[in-house]
């Protein structure tokens, strides 16, 4: 069947089975492979995505239960060269090694951001713990998150100051 | 900028990872991220059952639904003598099974379709008639007369049990517990875990029709020495195998071992004539790729009346599962266990081990360890916590009264380690000052009297990681070096190649700085590159934190040839003798008169574009780094924990751990490592554990049932560091990814059993879950 929805602002459709989930969707037919599998059954949080602007978890959906709404996946964070407030802080702050629960922290960590712009630690552990990181112990992810916090609010406080730091491609 | 004096990027500096651009925008390249042209995908039929004979397989259904290209039997891997594997510990193990299956999760049959919804839908349409068998789930269980035979496979094998294994003196060591003061005994089943990294195991085999290269992407730690054993394995020539190691999402030591998967996409890419991709899914990671522990072991500690340790007597049943696959060097069947005397001066040790099949997975990898130090440093630093509790002495003090003292380096362990080096004192002392022990003990004291029950745990582990060198240290006879290939261009730009492969370690910049210090190219302008056969020198990969060892001293090395030939560049361009110039950060200048000067850039030009008489021309070097001895990294780690008497519930307050892995060559990501380390410490401490009912079922099959610390849970960690460099590293450097999942699980558990000592409980088994914790108490009597 059709289905059709908004990816990082852009129109996508595809013709698909009713079953495939969202990430397949993602992964396979738009080829947006940022967002990754880790266990299938909704407890790592390496496939969040924002679901108009909620974090959710993309293994869990079908790709037509989105129909019409807006996705954010990793690939939508920077701004050209320009990465996001979250992603510089996350490069800052060491919070990532392998990299593959990256895209689904820094996700929620924006949302997070979004809905409180302060965060305390203990409400940022609270709202990355459904997410599993095996590598980092997540002390530095907690660190990005307060720099991005920090970044974002000197940001507003002197506008138009740049959302972020500029890390060179390879 | 480079200065003659400030290069930014050099060794002891936290520059941020090079590596993160791609990660941070999601373009990784992890193996599930690749398609090729006419790819199909590959799903696995697996056994339900532990034990059970194999009557039939009725595949005609799934051969018929849609998109299926082709169902594998064992029976057809058989035809072409690819039924069976050879493990990494001279085992066999069944790549697909063809007579029994052994373990609950096995390999039966594989579909190939156009896609992978295709190919799982056509997989639950095989059949499989099955004649369940009894199973044996622990080694007590595959000892008796009676116990069914796992085995029956391998001829001459009469029983379930692997092997024998001693080190250490039985003689001098039975006399030494003779005169004993005292013999404390702790008995200690460190349970099975699993590493699960976050990205599972798979591969992409592409066997070119016309060619016949198989190139094989695949989440491989060691991908050089997974394409030796494929050519062993296939008969295929070894230039005709390209194994392609891309991004790693974790490894762990999960992703060491050939698994049978990798092994039958190969064989029907080659069979088909189009690329196969297998993933596995998460359960599959967990019930049937490698496991880690599941050691049973009993440890005796003889101690004199002054409290000085006399001797230490150890015996482990292993449990192996189906097939003997540990990834450990072949000398050692019990891995590098014998390291159990620890951090103590104990004259005289015996090591027992006993090996068993039973009706679980098989794997024995050294989960974020290297080759069972893990088991070893867990098992006497418990013993030691427990013999000071038994002894009424502190712990901080037993442990620094038997201390190897620093003195004593180069220092030979009861069962014939060399220790490089150590200041052990110093170490605890450190923790112990972070820590504010001594208010701390008078404050647990204060805290009891109140009925608080709270408590302190020590731990000072040694590790002993980098191996080889390789007269001592091979898998499957490989030799244990590595290697780097440093390639400068004429614009002084720099590519590095290297035998080793991350997993998340940040090699890509901290090899870089290695080059940055020893060569002057600053980090920016080095390209490292791992993980594709076809291109990088080879190397037997990265795990037992033997990448900085190893591999880093490579680094030093081969940039230190260049910088050879870089200065009879320089002589020349320069027209003074060699002795004549001195080496500066960056640049080669005439002593005496520093404006006088070539920086590595101009000679790399020169390498290409105006070279001395006869010289060859460029600047690359390539070398291969056998170590002459493994490095001892070591540290004092120490845990606070409160217990709520209700619930069982262990609460960390606080976790400080110095460690000390000689020169810190990026300390943002050395601190990194500890951080994850402390963390999967915690996890195996408290809670991740796979076990199995009496019928060997996995209970523990994702991670609604294998608990992984989240940051909820996860304590946050108090670090400090000393410096003791390996002497025999080019670096001084030591190796630090290990380190603190090795040392943290009996600092935790020792809080605990710290805490409960009034109560006189003296052992629980990990994970320390609250259910354990309140029926010990309940034991004891008490009912708050």
């Amino acid at each position: 069947m059709k289905v059709a929805m908004n990816v990082n602002g852009v129109a996508r459709s595809g013709d698909i089975e009713p079953r495939v989930l969202l990430v397949d969707f993602l992964r396979t037919n738009l080829r947006q492979t940022g967002t990754h599998v880790g266990c299938d059954t909704t407890s790592c949080g390496a496939c969040t995505v924002l679901l108009d602007g909620e974090p959710v978890k993309s293994c869990t959906l079908l790709a037509v239960q989105v129909q019409g709404r807006d996705i954010m996946t990793v690939e939508g964070l920077a701004q050209g060269a320009t990465l996001s407030p979250i992603q510089a802080g996350f490069h800052e702050e060491h919070g990532l090694q392998c990299g593959f629960c990256t895209p689904g922290m820094m996700l929620v960590g924006t949302a997070l951001l979004e809905r409180n712009p302060d965060p305390s630690e203990e409400e940022i552990r609270w709202a990355i713990s459904g997410n599993i990181c095996r590598c980092t112990g997540y002390m530095n992810i907690v660190k990005s998150i307060q720099h991005a916090a920090r970044a974002r609010a000197e940001a507003q406080a002197t506008p138009p100051a740049h959302a972020g730091v500029a890390v060179g491609g390879e | 900028m480079a200065t003659a004096t400030h290069m930014h990027g050099r060794i002891g500096e936290s520059i941020k990872r090079k590596e993160d651009a791609r990660f941070l925008r999601g373009k990784g390249n992890y193996l599930d991220d690749f398609v090729l042209p006419n790819m199909l995908e590959m799903a696995i039929l697996r056994s339900p059952h532990a034990h059970a004979r194999i009557n039939s397989i009725d595949t005609t259904a799934a051969s018929a639904m849609p998109g299926v290209i082709a169902v594998v039997t064992g029976e057809l891997m058989a035809q072409h003598k690819l039924a069976w594997m050879p493990t990494l510990s001279g085992d066999t193990q069944a790549v697909l099974a063809t007579d029994k299956v052994r373990f609950q999760g096995q390999e039966v049959a594989a579909v190939i379709a156009e896609t992978k919804y295709q190919a799982e839908d056509a997989r639950d349409a095989i059949l499989v008639d099955y004649e369940i068998l009894p199973a044996v789930t622990s080694p007590d269980g595959a000892k008796g007369a009676g116990a069914p035979l796992i085995r029956d496979d391998k001829e001459g094998q009469k029983d379930n049990h692997i092997y024998h294994w001693e080190a250490g003196n039985q003689a001098t060591t039975q006399a030494a517990f003779a005169t004993a003061h005292k013999v404390v005994r702790l008995t200690s089943f460190y349970p099975r875990c699993h590493p699960a990294p976050l990205e599972t195991c798979g591969c992409l085999a592409d066997v070119n029709s016309a060619t016949g290269k198989a190139t094989i992407y695949m989440t491989s730690q060691a991908p050089h020495a997974i394409r030796t054993v494929f050519a062993l394995v296939t008969g295929l020539p070894e230039q005709q195998i390209r194994i392609i190691s891309p991004d790693i999402g974790g490894g762990f030591g999960n992703k060491v071992p050939v698994y049978p998967g990798y092994v039958v996409a190969t064989a029907a890419s080659l069979l088909i004539g189009r690329p196969v991709k297998w993933v596995e899914d998460r359960s599959e990671n967990l019930i049937s790729t490698g496991f880690a522990r599941d050691y049973h072991m009993t440890g005796d500690l003889a101690v004199d009346k002054d409290g000085k340790m006399l001797a230490l007597r150890v015996h482990l049943d292993s449990d192996n599962g189906a097939f003997f696959s540990d990834a450990q060097p072949t000398k050692f069947k019990a891995g590098l266990f014998h390291i159990v005397t620890g951090s103590y001066d104990i004259p005289t040790a015996h090591v027992t081990a006993d090996g068993y099949y039973t009706n679980k997975a098989p794997g024995g990898v050294a989960y974020r360890c290297s080759f069972r130090v893990t088991e070893a440093s867990y098992l006497i630093e418990r013993l030691v916590t427990n013999a000071a509790i038994e002894l009424g002495i502190d712990q901080a003090e037993f442990r620094m009264k038997n201390f190897i003292k620093p003195e004593q380096f180069p220092y030979t362990s009861a069962t014939g380690w060399v220790y490089d080096s150590g200041d052990y004192p110093q170490a605890m002392n450190v923790a112990l000052e972070k820590l504010g022990y001594d208010q701390l003990r008078k404050d647990v004291e204060a805290r009891r009297k109140k009925g608080e029950v709270t408590g302190i745990g020590i731990a000072s582990f040694t590790e002993v990681v980098g191996a080889g060198h390789g007269a001592e240290f091979d898998i499957l006879g490989l030799r244990m070096f590595d290697s780097a290939e440093l390639r400068v261009h004429p614009t002084g730009k720099a590519l590095l190649r290297m035998g080793v492969k991350s997993q998340g370690q940040g090699h890509e910049t901290t090899f870089a700085q290695i080059v940055t210090e020893e060569l002057g190219i600053p980090a920016v302008d080095i390209a490292v590159e791992e993980g594709d056969t076809d291109t990088a020198p080879y190397g037997l990969g990265t795990y037992a934190s033997r990448s900085t060892p190893v591999a880093g001293a490579a680094t030093a090395m081969v940039a230190r040839k260049l910088r050879d030939k870089a200065r009879k560049i320089a002589s020349h361009l320069l027209e003074v003798d060699e002795e004549d110039l001195e080496w500066r950060v960056s640049r080669f200048q005439v002593k005496g008169s520093p404006d006088r000067a070539k920086t590595i850039q101009e000679i790399a030009f020169a390498a290409y574009t105006n070279l001395p008489e006869g010289m060859e021309a460029g600047l690359e070097g390539v070398h291969y780094y056998d170590p002459p001895n493994m490095t001892y990294p070591f540290g004092t780690y120490a845990v606070v924990v409160d217990i709520d008497k209700g619930t069982g519930q262990v609460n960390v307050r606080r976790m400080v751990a110095v460690d000390d892995c000689g020169v810190r060559i990026n300390p943002m990501i050395v601190e990194g490592q500890i951080h994850g380390g402390l963390t999967e410490g915690f996890g195996i401490a408290f809670m991740q554990l796979i076990t199995f009912d009496s019928e060997g079922n996995c209970i523990g099959s994702n991670f609604m049932d294998y608990l992984l610390p989240t940051a909820w849970e996860t304590p946050s960690f108090e670090l400090g560091e000393t410096v003791t460099p390996s002497p025999h590293h080019p670096l001084g450097a030591k190796g630090v990814g290990e380190s603190a999942t090795v040392g943290s699980p009996a600092a935790y558990v020792n809080a605990v059993i710290d805490a409960l000592s009034p109560y006189g409980i003296t052992n629980i088994d990990m994970p320390v879950g609250p259910d354990k914790v309140w029926a010990a108490l309940r034991s004891k009597g008490v009912t708050e």
